[in-house]
């Protein structure tokens, strides 16, 4: 746990006025507000940071005790008791660059929560707990946002999961069709209210990660499949894959390169409606024959002269 | 999905010590939804997030009704844009 510069944070001289702090904490505030900076967590850390700052600094007794100890908050207690024993006896004098201020360094600066308004390891140590803006009213929790990654094939089908949210056990739904970064809110398994505050909510983002041979656009699903020459020149019957099983299809005589075809109802289904389901297209990738024998030669030389 | 819970205006007045004409003007200004019950103005539970961010926009950050209206539109354009984004690489990695 390292000292924090409260001053450093907002940006102000260390015989900056109560006013100009307010200014400057307002500056930064209004840059790096949660509300104005939705999902961006290193704009609510640094949030965290000048709040704490301010917290100190517009507070006249906190400010004193901040600039009386500084760097040496950690034996403040100690010198706060040597400070009273020693009163009217003009004795003391030797705190500060002498033993208390060198051992600071290589501990991490961390912050108590990821809660809004959570405050340093540095400031409950000087300070105790922090208190808030408004602090009689009643809050509503902070939401949680967690991410839960899935399968493109688990996606394809309704199923329950079951997650541990705060010790608790909570057996979620997730519904066939559900999209890559689709958020679902569970009411109230957020962070818990202050002052009799109802909870918060807990957000769910899901990542689909794709473990098919299908390319995914909304409910539709695409896909490549080869197909040899002498089926799409002269026709015939392929069996493919889809993700409700095998599948017969028609190729159709002279099938160009690239042909796309679409299989209705055979995509993705649609979210939360039950029986509806996006399409499938197919594209024929027409593969030429290699390693040709030399009758076979002959023979595309003889087609080629006579479709010239 | 609407939720048809409602808080009395006044009592989220009280818990959030701020003045009833602050949720007047947000009203006025579209910004968030009042219903009227036999003369007394409740906030319904699915508007309760919204207006408690523009209590924070405008208590904490002294952002005035114009500001909080223009902040408003840019988060929603924001959103807007993220959800394009999201759909464009969902794409892009399909």
């Amino acid at each position: 746990m390292d000292f924090v510069d409260y001053y450093k944070t907002l940006g102000v001289a260390k015989n900056a006025s109560a006013e100009d702090i307010k200014k400057a904490y307002r500056k930064l505030a209004r840059k790096l507000h949660p509300d104005v900076n939705p999902n961006d967590k290193e704009a609510h850390k640094k949030f965290q940071q000048i709040n704490e700052a301010h917290e100190v600094l517009s507070d006249p007794e906190k400010r004193k005790k901040y600039d009386q100890y500084g760097e040496n908050w950690k034996h403040a207690d100690q010198y706060e008791q040597a400070r009273q024993q020693h009163q009217g006896s003009g004795g003391f004098g030797g705190f500060g660059s002498g033993g208390f201020g060198s051992n600071f360094g290589g501990e991490e600066y961390t912050y108590s929560g990821g809660e809004e308004g959570g405050f340093s390891d540095f400031f409950e140590s000087l300070f105790g707990g922090g208190r808030g803006r408004r602090s009689q009213a009643k809050y509503r929790g902070q939401d949680y946002n967690a991410e839960l990654q899935l399968l493109l094939s688990d996606a394809y089908t309704t199923h329950k999961q079951t997650l541990t949210i705060n010790g608790k056990n909570v057996r979620i739904t997730i519904p066939a069709g559900v999209e890559n970064g689709q958020q679902i809110k569970l009411k109230g398994y957020g962070s818990p209210g202050a002052n009799g505050g109802p909870n918060g909510d807990l957000f769910i983002t899901f990542v689909i990660k794709n473990n098919t041979a299908f390319r995914r656009e909304g409910n539709d699903l695409y896909k490549n499949e080869d197909v040899d020459l002498y089926t799409a020149l002269l026709g015939g019957e392929k069996t493919i894959d889809t993700l409700s099983g095998k599948i017969k299809l028609k190729v159709n005589p002279e099938t160009q390169n690239g042909t796309k075809i679409r299989l209705k109802g055979k995509g993705f289904p649609v979210y939360k409606k039950e029986g509806q389901f996006g399409d499938l297209y197919i594209s024929w990738d027409v593969k030429l024959p290699t390693n040709l024998s030399q009758k076979q030669k002959d023979l595309f030389t003889e087609l080629s002269k006579l479709s010239t | 999905m609407e939720n048809n819970e409602l808080i009395p205006a006044e009592d989220f007045c009280f818990y959030h010590n701020i003045e009833y004409s602050f949720i007047n003007s947000l009203e006025d200004s579209g910004l968030i939804r009042v219903t009227a019950v036999e003369h007394h103005s409740y906030i319904p539970v699915d508007e309760l997030q919204k207006l408690e961010k523009f209590v924070r926009l405008h208590y904490d950050l002294d952002i005035n009704l114009e500001g909080i209206e223009t902040i408003n539109h840019l988060l929603e354009k924001i959103d807007e844009m993220n959800q394009e984004i999201l759909q464009l690489k969902n794409k892009v990695i399909s």
